[in-house]
């Protein structure tokens, strides 16, 4: 009996037992069931929720990648004096074996947790309440890792993925009903319950914040850190970070963010498999170049004097913004999360719009935490429906306008 | 003079098993079966009892809400089963055919010479008047309303769909004198859409506005054809006639006859020779399967397309509404992962390993596999890439699902019928069933609203 008959037999002996979804979840993993068309179509289209999921885990995992890599890169740069800066994208001294076991010992560990935990709540409520188990979270469980900082404690990341799950899901009835997007809604429990572990310059690199106050101690701050303290350079052990160091992603920053170039991949990539919608990564890569530009404006037109601490971000090159801190992974991976954004297509274009512009303008006038991508994309997931709500009503209006014509 | 459509959104589905255009007659069926599930919302009230005699034409039931709506045999022959389903209602009715025919006499007609009233009363005696439906909610025409318009598309554009052209071809004075009858119902315009390619024997038919589409599916469908020349509104009506009808009702007019004959396409990748058949309504689908071949055993047989037909079995009948019956593979088999490895033999909306976006022209076999799992509503947009009505198709299925019936009438209930799903139901990830929400929608705000 091959295994395709043995899960088929064990689906049928389950078929109604409360355990009959966590058992199908394991079953229609290793395949595609065998179930029919009964109402409507007899034929359906070839891509299902799984197919949709999976795509944005490979869009994913180039970040991932890069992630453990960079991450291994960072504490070798400040800890080992033989390593140098890496001065190109493929540069052999960012992709070798030593920084790669440093992060994928730090980055591992973080993916099992998010997906170990994750996935139990997700099977303990189908069995509870008896609905399937469903494709949400895999893609949640491979955001999560990829946009907390490299040292955050196991245990915290553990309870905020219990808390995401059932807070920011859960109770909504699952996949497809939640209003807050669950990646975000689990990185908002870390950065409130645990500030000290979610923001400031000893996150960053792995090893920071065991060295403080020592003589030789790693500095773990970002970019956009710096930038918002007023620093108009960045040092990482003696090198400076320049534009391409950001655009290829070797600086410090939450595990996967840091790499637009990889980001901006995975965006085509999703825009190409149609799968994240083009609406709104444009539309925010437009409204943060928008508020970007207000801000060099005022910042030109000598509104602000140079002494004030809004001053280095607000001038700030326009287009850096999308370079530095976690705008570009927010705006293709987190604001398109089909369930929370806009679901009107004209929706979308104001949604995201508005995703860009307030996370540039939290970013500049919020120096103690200057990351305003994720509060920007909470705060528009909240509102999608007001939008779509007045989208709809046009649509309803025309509508009604075409019976007065009529009767006119 | 013709006005062109062309409609940008939608999706063609190429499918394997086209019908080869050579005609033959179907072999004589032994028993003929009338479902009143056809009929949606009808509840039949039955003229002829089990054994009795019948001839082609005569009233079977009739529409227990409104009387006036007759149901009539499509053969002569001897009524032998009323089959009865859950709380006795009836899901079949059974009548073995005589060899051959005798028909009803209706009394010939000059349709140019009569009037709204003598039409109307003409269809509904002769049992012809349920092949005009109506919308708002798709159901058999209410004689008592007149309507603002009638449509009729000729133009079709499913998979696998019988071609009308060559369908209706040689029936150019049938078709003349049905619209000829029909556009006195209507102080409106009968609207008439054909292929933009030509060749129509609708194209020169006087007495209604003539329209060309062109455009991928759901181009043909009629729900489309009125959302782009005169959409629905709040109180208004409109009609619709199946191109295929209208040669009975025609032929009605001109001859006097109930002849229930119609040329069907058989069609899919599971038939060994697809072709047209001459059959008559409500005939066995096994002769003239039998008579073109089955490739495999495990089949699904449909009566009319693949994205709206109804499942029979092979010893069913076809519907009434009915011009093709499609066979294609039962898909009630796994495949391993078969959620993440690329797909070639199937159709996809999306690009996400799945390659149907490389080969626009190349033809597939589909078998009944969902694909997928029943899920919530979860990727967004992507059903407005193949609806072209001036709709939002995501919202008025969660206004169905959650029975908002304000949000269902202001978002545009009014103007659609199940069929006008069916695209965003095949290419719907979550695996909703669009066309049963719809339906199901539709038949609450009947019932509500009325």
């Amino acid at each position: 009996m091959g295994l395709k008959q043995k899960l088929h037999t064990l689906k049928e002996k389950y078929k109604g037992t409360k355990m009959a979804p966590a058992f199908n979840a394991l079953h229609t993993f290793l395949y595609l069931p065998n179930e029919t068309t009964h109402s409507g179509g007899h034929v359906r289209a070839a891509d299902d929720l799984k197919r949709t999921m999976n795509t944005v885990i490979m869009a994913l995992i180039p970040c991932l990648i890069f992630g453990m890599f960079n991450a291994g890169y960072q504490h070798n740069l400040q800890t080992l004096p033989e390593i140098t800066k890496a001065m190109s994208f493929f540069s052999g001294e960012f992709w070798n074996f030593q920084n790669l076991v440093v992060g994928a010992w730090k980055v591992l560990p973080l993916v099992l947790i998010s997906y170990g935990v994750g996935l139990a709540v997700e099977f303990l409520f189908a069995v509870i309440k008896g609905h399937e188990v469903e494709e949400g979270y895999l893609v949640t469980g491979m955001l999560v890792p990829l946009i907390v900082p490299i040292d955050i404690p196991l245990w915290m990341l553990t309870v905020a993925v219990i808390f995401g799950v059932v807070i920011g899901k859960e109770v909504f009835g699952g996949t497809g009903m939640n209003i807050l997007n669950p990646a975000l809604t689990i990185r908002a429990f870390l950065f409130f319950a645990y500030p000290t572990w979610m923001s400031g310059d000893k996150v960053w690199v792995h090893g920071a914040v065991d060295t403080v106050g020592q003589p030789d101690a790693i500095s773990g701050e970002t970019i956009l850190g710096a930038y918002a303290q007023g620093n108009e350079t960045l040092t990482i052990a003696g090198n400076d970070m320049g534009i391409w160091d950001m655009f290829y992603g070797f600086i410090p920053g939450s595990v996967g963010e840091t790499s637009t170039l990889l980001i901006l991949l995975g965006g085509l990539f999703l825009i190409f498999t149609k799968i994240g919608s083009w609406r709104i990564m444009l539309s925010s890569v437009i409204g943060a170049l928008v508020m970007g530009l207000i801000f060099n404006g005022v910042a030109d037109a000598g509104w602000i004097s140079e002494s004030s601490k809004f001053f280095t971000l607000m001038s700030t090159e326009f287009w850096q913004h999308l370079l530095i801190g976690g705008l570009a992974f927010g705006i293709v991976y987190m604001a398109t999360d089909p369930v929370t954004a806009s679901q009107t297509n004209k929706g979308k274009w104001i949604y995201g719009f508005l995703i860009g512009l307030i996370s540039v303008l939290i970013r500049v006038f919020n120096p103690a935490y200057p990351e305003g991508v994720m509060l920007a994309i909470l705060l528009m997931n909240v509102f999608a429906p007001t939008i779509d709500h007045y989208v709809l009503q046009g649509n309803i209006k025309r509508r009604m306008k075409r019976v007065k014509v009529k009767t006119a | 003079m013709s006005k062109d459509i062309k409609i940008k959104k939608g999706l063609t589905i190429r499918l394997k098993g086209e019908a080869d255009k050579t005609l033959s007659k179907a072999p004589r069926s032994r028993t003929f079966a009338i479902k009143p599930s056809d009929f949606h919302l009808i509840t039949p009230k039955m003229v002829v009892k089990e054994g009795e005699r019948i001839q082609a034409g005569d009233t079977i039931f009739f529409s227990k809400q409104k009387e006036e709506i007759k149901f009539v045999s499509p053969v002569s022959g001897t009524l032998t089963a009323i089959e009865r389903g859950a709380k006795r209602v009836i899901t079949e009715i059974l009548i073995e055919a005589d060899p051959q025919d005798s028909f009803k006499d209706f009394g010939k007609q000059t349709p140019e010479k009569m009037d709204a009233k003598s039409v109307k009363a003409h269809l509904l005696a002769s049992g012809c008047w349920p092949f005009i439906k109506q919308r708002p909610y798709d159901v058999i025409a209410d004689p008592e309303i007149s309507p603002k318009a009638i449509f009729i598309s000729g133009y079709s554009t499913a998979p696998l769909a019988a071609d009308l052209d060559y369908t209706l071809r040689g029936k150019e004075n049938e078709l003349q004198a049905a619209i000829t009858a029909l556009s006195t119902l209507t102080e409106g315009a009968v609207h008439v859409s054909v292929g933009k390619s030509g060749g129509s024997p609708l194209e020169n038919c006087t007495n209604c506005t003539i329209h060309k589409v062109s455009g991928p599916h759901p181009a043909g469908n009629v729900g489309t054809q009125i959302s782009k020349i005169d959409p629905v509104n709040k109180g208004e009506t409109v009609w619709t006639v199946a191109a295929q009808d209208l040669v009975i009702i025609g032929e009605l007019l001109l001859t006097g006859k109930f002849n229930a004959e119609r040329v069907i396409a058989l069609t899919g990748s599971s038939v060994k020779t697809p072709k047209y058949y001459t059959t008559r309504i409500g005939s066995e689908v096994a002769t003239f399967i039998y008579d073109s071949g089955l490739d495999e055993e495990n089949v699904r047989v449909i009566s009319g397309d693949v994205l709206t037909g109804r499942k029979v079995s092979l010893k069913g009948h076809m519907g009434y509404y009915n011009n093709t019956v499609t066979v294609i593979p039962e898909g009630d088999d796994y495949d391993f992962f078969g959620w993440n490895k690329p797909v070639f033999n199937k159709i996809s909306a999306s690009r996400a390993l799945t390659f149907s976006w490389m080969l626009p022209n190349k033809k597939y076999e589909l078998d009944t596999n969902t694909n997928g799992e029943h899920r919530a509503f979860v990727v967004t947009g992507n059903y407005e890439e193949v609806f072209p009505m001036d709709i939002y198709p995501l919202q008025i299925l969660k206004a169905c699902m959650v029975e908002d019936l304000d949000a269902m009438e202001a978002l545009g209930m009014y103007e659609v019928a199940p069929e006008d799903f069916a695209l965003t139901e095949f290419i719907c990830v979550s695996k909703q069933p669009h066309q049963e929400i719809i339906r199901n929608g539709l038949d609450l705000m009947y019932k509500e609203i009325g």
